[in-house]
């Protein structure tokens, strides 16, 4: 019963503020309907009982993808309205119900088939949290660090992108350049 | 009606990611685009959560969680990129960043 009115609730919510997200003309206003909407989302998280994942929801989308999308919005002009693309609504809308069509097919597929085995089961009596430890640290191990080798390349591409000067090379420099800027810094 | 199966969480994750491609398809500046390409992730990741807690399975929540990390990783280095091409041309409009006109 709470479980239908809540997954009804935070459902037309979550569609709602992705919708104000795709069509307004604000751009503050975009992003704040979809921090809204990655808070509602993590609640769907919370009813299916994957409280960490909806932890890290919370923790990365509102928290670092948020922050990090409203600090570069200081780069950019945002006052003015976002002009749109014209083009034909029927095709666009056409064509997005169909590939959200094959999404679920792809997602379906599997399941007509009745002789489904869950490869890592969920243990009885542990908490979610230990869980996703378990075969997180065991069976999962590799792709975790490679996750965390890409973060760090993400991390140096978007200090090297964003920051200043990165474009120049000290290795590539003579030392009459190096000694030139060293020289122009502390004066 | 009320009682909430696996096939009413995805076609929630459908609703949302038709939303999202309404927003790929239809969006011109491109910090836009960015944020309907987070809807995507996001209702994929729903699909992922409820297809483990109906199954029983925890292999779903990896995958999500192993979403969260690209898209996170996404926002940094197309953020930056971004900044970039704000610097030199001082717009992000899908519609001007066509160097090669045919």
């Amino acid at each position: 019963m709470f479980e239908a009115i809540a997954f009804y609730l935070f459902a037309f919510l979550t569609a709602l503020m992705f919708f104000i997200t795709v069509t307004t003309s604000q751009a503050l206003h975009a992003l704040t309907a979809l921090a809204a909407g990655m808070i509602f989302i993590s609640a769907f998280f919370f009813i299916l009982g994957a409280d960490f994942l909806g932890a890290v929801q919370i923790v990365v989308y509102s928290g670092a993808v948020m922050a990090l999308y409203a600090f570069g919005m200081m780069f950019f002009d945002t006052t003015r309205d976002v002009k749109e693309k014209q083009g034909n609504k029927y095709i666009i809308a056409g064509l997005s119900i169909v590939s959200a069509i094959l999404v679920v097919l792809i997602f379906a597929a599997p399941m007509v088939t009745d002789n489904i085995t869950a490869l890592y089961p969920m243990t009885e009596g542990v908490g979610n949290t230990q869980d996703v430890g378990m075969v997180l640290f065991t069976k999962y191990l590799v792709p975790f660090e490679v996750a965390a080798v890409m973060l760090l390349v993400a991390m140096v591409a978007g200090i090297v992108l964003a920051g200043k000067k990165m474009d120049a090379s000290l290795t590539e420099m003579s030392e009459a350049e190096i000694e030139e800027i060293n020289t122009r810094e502390l004066s | 009606m009320m009682e909430i199966g696996l096939n009413h969480y995805l076609v929630l994750s459908t609703i949302l990611f038709a939303i999202g491609l309404i927003g790929v398809m239809k969006r011109r500046n491109l910090l836009l685009l960015f944020f309907a390409t987070e809807i995507l992730l996001n209702s994929v990741n729903i699909a992922f959560a409820a297809i483990s807690h109906y199954y029983g399975d925890l292999t779903g929540q990896m995958f999500a969680f192993f979403v969260i990390a690209i898209a996170a990783s996404e926002v940094a280095v197309g953020l930056g990129l971004l900044i970039v091409w704000h610097k030199r041309h001082s717009n992000i409009d899908l519609d001007t960043m066509s160097t090669m006109k045919g």
